[in-house]
């Protein structure tokens, strides 16, 4: 799925500036232990963590979008690296549940 | 003897939140652009990063060396800070000395070195308490150890 279709049929913030990539798959992690060994190439991360090595564990393992749950935003210098590394950030109001939800019935698996 | 292709060597500072993952972030860079085995890679950042942040939460500073040879990516990180007066317990999963404020970050779960052994194909630590830690691993090329 495209993130285009994820953003206007969910509702997302754009923080950052974004191409319109395909999104593979989706992962959900707020531990940065496991998004480096569990997001490989997920494409969309739902998360609640906004500080910098959340932006580089994300680049490390090719994550392409990262989506912050609960309107949370990352500080304007995270929101610079992730420009730099081409990861686009995207903000939601619901919580990371809601927004897993509105993932699965847009058909995301 | 295999010959050595390429080696770097990155200084990472205690507390230095601000530019962890900037060695993890060059060493991935420096293997896509050699064209390295993707899964290969994987595992090595796993483990630079882990050791990256291993130094920045709990060492004073440490030095991250790697080394690529024609058989092999090496993996050393040497530190001078407190030691780890247990290695059994910072190996078992789950055990940490992590503060709330590293947890609330989502460190501290006790993956870190427990991470770094199972992506290695050799792996070994010694410690020495108010002194520091050097983590050692190796990761074959051809995927066997």
């Amino acid at each position: 799925m495209k993130i285009s279709e994820v953003v206007n049929k969910t509702g997302l913030e754009a923080l950052t500036s974004w191409d319109d990539e395909e999104l593979t798959g989706v992962y959900i992690s707020d531990m940065v232990s496991d998004i480096i060994t569990g997001a490989t190439g997920c494409g969309l991360l739902l998360t609640l963590q906004t500080h910098k090595s959340l932006i580089a564990a994300a680049n490390l393992v090719d994550v392409g979008a990262v989506v912050f749950a609960r309107d949370k935003r990352p500080a304007a210098d995270v929101v610079e690296l992730a420009e730099k590394a081409g990861i686009a950030l995207f903000s939601t109001p619901v919580d990371t549940w809601s927004y897993a939800a509105k993932l699965f019935e847009l058909g995301m698996r | 003897m295999p010959d050595e292709l390429l080696s770097r060597s990155f200084t990472i500072h205690g507390r230095d939140f601000e530019r962890a993952g900037e060695a993890s972030t060059e060493i991935k860079s420096l293997l896509k652009e050699l064209e390295i085995d993707p899964a290969v890679i994987r595992r090595t950042v796993v483990i630079a990063f882990e050791a990256e942040m291993n130094v920045v939460m709990y060492a004073d500073e440490g030095t991250v060396t790697f080394v690529l040879t024609d058989e092999d990516i090496g993996v050393e990180i040497a530190d001078r800070g407190p030691g780890i007066p247990d290695l059994d317990l910072a190996l078992q999963e789950g055990w940490s000395t992590a503060t709330d404020e590293m947890r609330e970050m989502g460190f501290g779960f006790g993956m870190g070195l427990p991470n770094i052994r199972r992506n290695s194909d050799e792996f070994s630590v010694k410690s020495r308490v108010g002194e520091g830690t050097v983590v050692s691993s190796r990761i074959s090329l051809d995927g066997a150890p």
